[in-house]
């Protein structure tokens, strides 16, 4: 054993094991993220710089450093200074960004984020607030309760932070008085009872002079409850995930061919619960269903399950085409699936959120376009008013929409999971707001959704794989879908692209719709019911993908609508969208009505070979 | 695995597999430095073994030798994409830390970096062979993996996990994109870049609990080497020093920093002439 007596530890005499034992201790220790919320100049800086001396945990640079800038700056050392470590933020004496710094108790190490006050900073306070498992909440003594501390407080319970300690400040302004003390209580319990909030308790504090922080207040000898030090240690972990269904978003799907793996690993990070190797799984939206061949892991022992929170890989015993944006599950416990959703949301864009708009929708790992419906209601934060006839949300405003996804998605509500619950919404660029789902709509679709699921729970498969197929044949099944008005040049294309593919060796098929009109349609004929036939044609398609057909479908008689039942029977994994001419939609290739058939039929199969439906042969 | 260590690692992971989703032309800065290797390993978590992005280091040519030789080798070893740049004007023109220690990390390592990871520089990159040679095409780099931790300095904690630069490099403290829970920001307007930080939420004790629990090759200019000295932070050899330390092992080294009360980065020089050196550089596009 060797004494440790370099100068950078500034302890002699203690011995290496010693303090190796301490150190595997202390990691061991439990973690926690908290956040700290209120209106601009409550104290929540003043707070922090507290908490961090008293607890000792500023790193010997740090304290020197901070005196030293206001030494030359001629200003009074305070604590709010040890955090404001930027320039620009002392130059503005606000605390611009959640920065975040290390304490540690008795009890447990924390996280600290100093989540800002002003107003335009809400955003900050959000990324703050996203990532912590409790808050403490300011209000100053001496102003009371202000817009932000209600702002705060309802965001907190939008985010979905559920224990919430509230800090009444400055109380040496007030002169310790237990009556303003308990106003305040009074007055801020009653809003937080308005948003389902239940704060754990009040303390009555003085950040400045260090009152019930660390230490208990001699002025306020009639407070009997704990310090905010007591009270931290009093917030709990979350319960554990990893009891919960299985909730596994699919985050990516890696080959790494080139370095010589052959393995197809489905990465992510499981939401909740917990999956094991020889585990039936099904992904929504494209109900695909597999089983679990392995769970991968570099550097790691063989593992047969894994559990929420961990990063995994997993691979498939059969070999289905799944994609980003899937939520694998097990058979017996899915997430929704729909449309059309009813959500809760906080916007911060610049731009307000407009009815009717369209915004790019990010839930767990899945991507998609989606169109305000509604507005139901809208509430300001400033007077506590709920106005339910608006056409816009504006900027720091709470609302509850409904939204409508372009392809379904698959979530949850939020009483049940969090993390397949919450969304963000993108404006052009920037994340402009994000919420929660409160609910689940049905949408037009949802019949037909419910068809194509059980029927591929129940499909009866042969001895021959859909993998043993795309193997053969050199590409997975997809329904090629050329949508546009009458006369643009459809049928050339469609005709010109199976003749390419056929020549390269794909198994295709033309599947015109009056074809199927003429046989499979016979007893339709008389009614013409539409939805009927639609229905069909997309069954007849399934049939030949599920044969592991490359099928081109061309036909003026179905609208737009329809063309959203067909990907909804066959499944958006399973489409690939091309019009021609005017009014695309959301398809995934467009071509002027001008194009000639060849350039745009090999731009067709450029597609399909990028988005890997096809593997490339020498030519 | 205790429970932090494996939160930090999934939450790295995630970040990891985020960025590599979104954007196409990404790479990550590998200092070769504790915090940069431990990110280069997560890499290899994150994609089942593999380095599917090119290391990016920037040669500042006053590099403690070792460290290069231990950059070559383990690019070898692993089956790096390694690319590195360099100031060559300024380097010709005799730039050294006599000229001011902030011009000099100026010249060679954030203009140097900014002009490697734009491609308007010539790039070197380690062929099939081992050995270096200049990409004919180099292409900018719209996503930059970074290796920054949030305790490391006050301006490193504001810092988000997917961070915009605009044109200029710069960043904005002021404006930054909110991040709710794991969505961030991976849009971004043309001409514009993100920086990714998947160890923003790592303390320099997480970083070496993590070498000790996952065995990381990490260079020995850490350790003592038997002159009771070591590194704590790597950088140019002009301007970091040692420490005096008889650490042989990431198990001592944990337990030495239980118990200092000493700043990280003291040993290096840069940050001792200016409070806001590190701001500054890093409003430049220092990392």
């Amino acid at each position: 054993m060797t004494a440790v007596t370099s100068e950078s530890t500034g302890v002699e005499g203690t011995t290496a094991a010693d303090a190796r034992e301490e150190a595997a201790l202390a990691s061991l220790r439990e973690k926690m993220n908290i956040v700290i919320v209120g209106h601009v100049d409550h104290g929540k800086s003043t707070l922090v710089g507290r908490l961090l001396a008293d607890t000792e945990s500023f790193p010997e640079g740090k304290l020197e450093k901070v005196r030293a800038i206001c030494a030359r700056q001629g200003k009074q050392f305070e604590y709010a200074f040890l955090l404001d470590a930027l320039e620009a933020e002392q130059d503005q004496g606000i605390t611009i960004d959640s920065a975040r710094v290390f304490f540690k108790t008795a009890a447990r190490d924390y996280i600290i984020i100093d989540a800002p006050g002003h107003i335009e900073f809400l955003k900050n306070m959000i990324s703050g607030a996203a990532r912590a498992e409790a808050a403490l909440l300011l209000i100053d003594a001496h102003e009371g309760v202000r817009e932000n501390s209600r702002r705060h407080g309802y965001v907190l319970g939008l985010l979905g932070i559920r224990q919430v300690t509230v800090l009444v400040n400055k109380m040496d302004l007030v002169g310790c008085d237990q009556a303003v003390f308990d106003r305040i209580e009074a007055e801020y319990r009653a809003f937080l009872a308005e948003c389902r909030m239940v704060p754990q308790r009040f303390i009555p504090i003085s950040a400045r002079d260090g009152d019930n922080v660390a230490h208990r207040s001699a002025r306020m000898g009639w407070y009997k409850g704990p310090t905010v030090l007591e009270a931290v240690d009093l917030f709990r972990k979350a319960p554990k995930r990893e009891n919960q269904p299985l909730r596994f978003p699919v985050q990516d799907v890696y080959k790494f061919n080139r370095a010589g793996d052959e393995r197809r690993i489905v990465a992510g990070r499981i939401a909740a619960g917990r999956v094991a190797v020889g585990d039936q799984v099904v992904f929504s939206p494209s109900n695909k269903l597999s089983t679990v061949a392995s769970i991968e892991a570099f550097n790691a022992p063989t593992a047969t399950a894994a559990e929420a929170p961990d990063c995994v890989g997993i691979t498939l015993t059969e070999q289905i085409f799944v994609q980003r944006g899937e939520l694998c599950s097990h058979l017996d416990d899915r997430p929704q699936v729909s449309t059309r959703f009813r959500a809760n949301l906080v916007w911060l864009g610049r731009k307000p959120l407009a009815l009717g708009g369209e915004y790019k929708l990010k839930l767990a790992t899945c991507e998609t376009n989606v169109r305000v419906a509604e507005i139901q209601s809208v509430l300001d934060a400033s007077d506590l008013t709920t106005d339910k006839a608006r056409t816009e949300v504006r900027r720091h405003e709470v609302a509850e929409v409904v939204l409508e996804a372009k392809r379904p998605v698959a979530f949850d509500l939020v009483e049940r999971f969090e993390n397949t619950a919450r969304f963000v919404l993108v404006d052009q660029y920037d994340v402009a707001g994000g919420g929660i789902i409160l609910e689940g709509l049905a949408d037009a679709l949802a019949p037909l959704r419910e068809e194509a699921r059980s029927r591929d729970f129940e499909w009866v498969e042969g001895h021959v794989t859909q993998r043993d197929r795309a193997e053969r044949f050199g590409h997975e099944p997809v329904l090629v879908l050329l949508t546009g008005n009458a006369g643009v040049g459809k049928a050339a294309i469609a005709r010109r692209l199976e003749r390419m593919l056929f020549d390269r060796g794909d198994a295709v098929y033309l599947l015109d719709g009056r074809n199927v009109y003429l046989g499979v349609d016979r007893d339709l004929a008389a009614s013409m019911n539409k939805a009927e036939m639609v229905r069909r044609y997309a069954e007849v398609a399934y049939l030949f993908l599920d044969a592991g057909q490359i099928v081109v479908s061309t036909s003026n008689t179905f609208a737009l609508a329809d063309h959203a039942a067909i990907r909804t029977l066959i499944g958006a994994n399973h489409v690939l969208h091309v019009h021609v001419g005017e009014e695309p939609g959301d398809a995934d290739i467009v071509f002027d009505e001008a194009v000639e058939a060849e350039g745009a039929a090999r731009e067709i199969v450029t597609h399909l070979a990028q988005e890997g439906w096809l593997v490339n042969r020498p030519d | 695995m205790s429970d932090h260590l494996r939160e930090l690692e999934n939450q790295s992971v995630y970040i990891l597999r985020e960025a590599y989703k979104h954007f196409k032309s990404l790479c990550m800065l590998w200092s070769i430095g504790k915090d940069s290797t431990v990110m280069l390993w997560l890499a290899r978590k994150a994609f089942f073994g593999h380095v599917p992005m090119p290391l990016v280091h920037i040669d500042t040519s006053y590099k403690i030798p070792s460290m290069i030789s231990y950059r070559d080798d383990l690019a070898r070893r692993w089956g790096l994409t390694m690319v590195v740049g360099q100031n060559r004007a300024a380097l010709a023109d005799g730039m050294n830390h006599t000229r001011g220690r902030l011009t000099c990390c100026s010249a060679l390592k954030t203009e140097a970096l900014r002009r490697t990871l734009d491609g308007t520089w010539p790039r070197l990159v380690m062929n099939a062979a081992g050995q270096y040679e200049e990409d004919p095409a180099p292409e900018p780099f719209t996503g930059v993996i970074v290796g920054a931790r949030a305790d490391e300095e006050g301006s490193r904690s504001k810092e988000r996990y997917f961070s915009p630069r605009d044109k200029n490099n710069d960043w904005d403290v002021a404006d930054q994109p909110p991040e709710f829970w794991n969505q961030f920001k991976t849009d971004f307007a043309p001409g514009t870049h993100v920086r990714v930080h998947p160890l923003l939420d790592w303390t320099e004790i997480n970083i070496w609990e993590y070498i000790e629990r996952e065995n990381i090759p990490i260079i020995d200019l850490y350790f003592d080497r038997g002159e009771g000295t070591r590194y704590r932070s790597l950088g140019c050899e002009p301007c970091t020093g040692c420490i005096r330390s008889t650490a042989t092992t990431p198990t001592d080294i944990i337990a030495e920093l239980k118990r200092t009360t000493t700043a990280e980065r003291a040993g290096r020089a840069q940050d001792q002439e200016d409070p806001h050196a590190m701001e500054k550089l890093r409003r430049e596009g220092y990392m």
